[in-house]
């Protein structure tokens, strides 16, 4: 039936404009669009503070790479097995989907794991170390904001795959609300690749 | 549920062009050459890692490619938000 008369007999048309079969797939990407409009107008205003300043310090030197490569080498296999777990539960292979979904739940645990201590390190020892604190430069209040806001839709992530594979496991999701899912996540990796060049690397 | 149908991904490859990547992107933070290559290269790798979760793991490849331009729009509008910054960056 056409979407004109679909919506007239009170049946939800199963075709969104953009993408088929799914209206929440489109309203997660309509959410995502907007959120990378938080993290970039952030990283934007970082970049322009850095650039504008006389006596930003080189961020390498100051922040540690190698616990951080860990921690994008962490993300990017969690969105591995995130994608893996979709593929799995789309050939209806449970065992293999939840194996998948935990692991991608477990590598955000980690990584925040890992945050924490980074940041804890950072706060304690290494900025007053090289004499940088949020009260004397904003070298100090950029990082945490940017990380820190990064975090958040780190730590949100865990929980909304959590809650997706409790549902599934119960039977009231399946593969579509997993696809979304998976599209948050690869989009939390997809920020943190970003914020590990521009505010580690550069 | 209905998709097009077209042949899974390589996850696990891509998995591997994100590795070396990556292992790229700090290799050439280490390389003594001018920092404007250094940033023109990083910038290239993030946006092409970037770009590979976009396409195969969150498979914008294969849907409609309106669809892509909503993905697209935000980097859009950041360019312009940074090209409309530049008159207002001078160091005080």
């Amino acid at each position: 039936m056409s979407e004109a008369a679909a919506i007239h007999a009170g049946v939800e048309p199963q075709e969104s404009p953009l993408t088929p079969e799914s209206w929440g797939k489109l309203g997660m990407w309509l959410f995502l669009a907007g959120d990378a409009m938080s993290f970039g107008c952030l990283i934007v205003g970082y970049g322009i503070l850095r650039h504008a300043s006389a006596n930003w310090p080189v961020p390498k030197d100051v922040l540690g790479i190698n616990l951080t490569a860990f921690m994008t080498f962490l993300l990017i296999v969690s969105s591995v097995t995130m994608v893996l777990s979709l593929s799995a539960i789309q050939k209806h292979d449970m065992a293999r989907f939840k194996k998948f979904l935990g692991l991608t739940i477990l590598g955000g645990l980690i990584f925040l794991g890992c945050q924490a201590y980074e940041w804890t390190h950072l706060i304690t020892e290494r900025l007053p170390e090289v004499g940088l604190s949020f009260s004397t430069h904003l070298f100090a209040t950029t990082f945490f904001i940017l990380t820190g806001f990064h975090g958040m839709h780190v730590t949100g992530g865990v929980i909304y795959n959590s809650c997706v594979l409790a549902a599934v496991t119960r039977g009231r999701y399946e593969a579509k609300h997993v696809e979304i899912a998976g599209l948050y996540w690869h989009f939390v990796d997809l920020v943190w690749i970003l914020i590990f060049t521009f505010v580690y690397l550069l | 549920m209905a998709e097009t149908t077209h042949p899974e991904p390589n996850y696990i490859g891509v998995f591997w062009w994100l590795l070396i990547l990556t292992i790229l992107e700090i290799a050439v933070v280490y390389t003594p050459i001018a920092k404007m290559v250094i940033a023109v290269m990083l910038v290239t790798l993030a946006v092409t890692k970037a770009a590979l979760v976009a396409m195969y793991f969150m498979h914008l490849k294969f849907e409609r490619r309106t669809l892509a331009l909503v993905a697209l729009s935000p980097f859009v509008l950041c360019v312009f938000l940074i090209l409309m910054l530049t008159p207002d960056i001078f160091p005080h």
